[in-house]
């Protein structure tokens, strides 16, 4: 089984039984309180080291390149409400209009 | 990826984000279990919105193991609106959402087919607008403001002393944060 097949397969897995966690072994009982905020946490948390590593990863080194105007463009227009695959649309034509010219 | 293996991982991991990050992490050449680590500390948020839910999943043991992989960010937050959680609406969007996502994906596979270096095109800055537009929502919370300028300190710290993929594992320690009152 190659790589992707096998994340494929492990991910699928975990992300159904986390789903199926509450509803089907919980019943009606809680999380405890003082884990709930910190498992809520963990989306922002996770996607904020993924803008970073998109923008700034490259070669076991930061960088700053054609990306960041992009992304920055990208924030700005979320910012004023515009829906994401605009936001990304606007990211993709500014980083690449940045690689043409530059 | 593979064309197949993008539309099975649509159809059994129907949670985006993880999607995006698992191929994210292993298109920076980080190693499966950095993927797997990345996408599954992602998706553990779902654990905690199938808690919310979970007394009004109606049915046996079978039919609410298999209603609530409707739970995704869009259909849990949808169904919350009103101040408390009604079942119908998060099954009906979940329903929608989950065609409009398996059949996106097969489209996408053909379009991306087409392309002969997507990167080039400013893809790579997409992915970025897109993870960003789906944190957005969270920052407006003052602790998920700070734990995500964590994460992105620890990132940027990290990247150029350790493999691909590590960064973002190790930047889940800032959920921590939720520890303190």
């Amino acid at each position: 089984m190659s790589d992707v097949w096998i994340v494929v397969v492990v991910v699928g897995l975990a992300t159904v039984l986390l789903k199926a966690s509450g509803p089907v072994f919980l019943g009606r009982r809680n999380l405890p309180r003082r884990v709930e905020p910190v498992v809520m946490l963990l989306a922002p948390v996770m996607l904020a080291a993924l803008v970073t590593t998109q923008t700034f990863g490259g070669d076991g080194e930061v960088s700053i390149d054609a990306r960041v105007p992009g992304v920055a463009a990208a924030l700005t227009a979320t910012w004023r409400g515009v829906p994401i695959i605009g936001a990304m649309a606007i990211a993709a034509v500014v980083t690449g209009l940045v690689r043409v010219l530059g | 990826m593979g064309a197949v293996a993008a539309v099975v991982m649509s159809a059994s991991t129907f949670a985006g984000s993880a999607q995006f990050a698992a191929a994210s992490v292993l298109d920076a050449g980080g190693t499966i279990v950095a993927a797997i680590a990345a996408a599954i500390f992602l998706n553990a948020r779902y654990a905690a919105m199938g808690v919310t839910v979970a007394s009004l999943v109606p049915g046996g043991r079978l039919r609410r193991f298999l209603s609530s992989q409707l739970i995704v960010d869009e259909s849990w937050a949808l169904s919350g609106r009103s101040g408390r959680f009604e079942w119908p609406i998060l099954a009906g969007a979940g329903l929608l959402l989950y065609v409009v996502w398996v059949g996106s994906t097969a489209l996408g596979t053909v379009v991306g087919g087409l392309l002969e270096d997507p990167n080039a095109l400013g893809l790579d800055a997409a992915f970025a607008a897109l993870f960003l537009a789906l944190a957005f929502p969270y920052l407006r919370e003052r602790r998920a403001l700070l734990a995500a300028s964590l994460a992105v300190a620890i990132t940027l710290s990290l990247t150029p002393v350790t493999p691909a993929g590590v960064p973002i594992v190790a930047a889940a320690a800032a959920c921590l944060l939720g520890l303190r009152r």
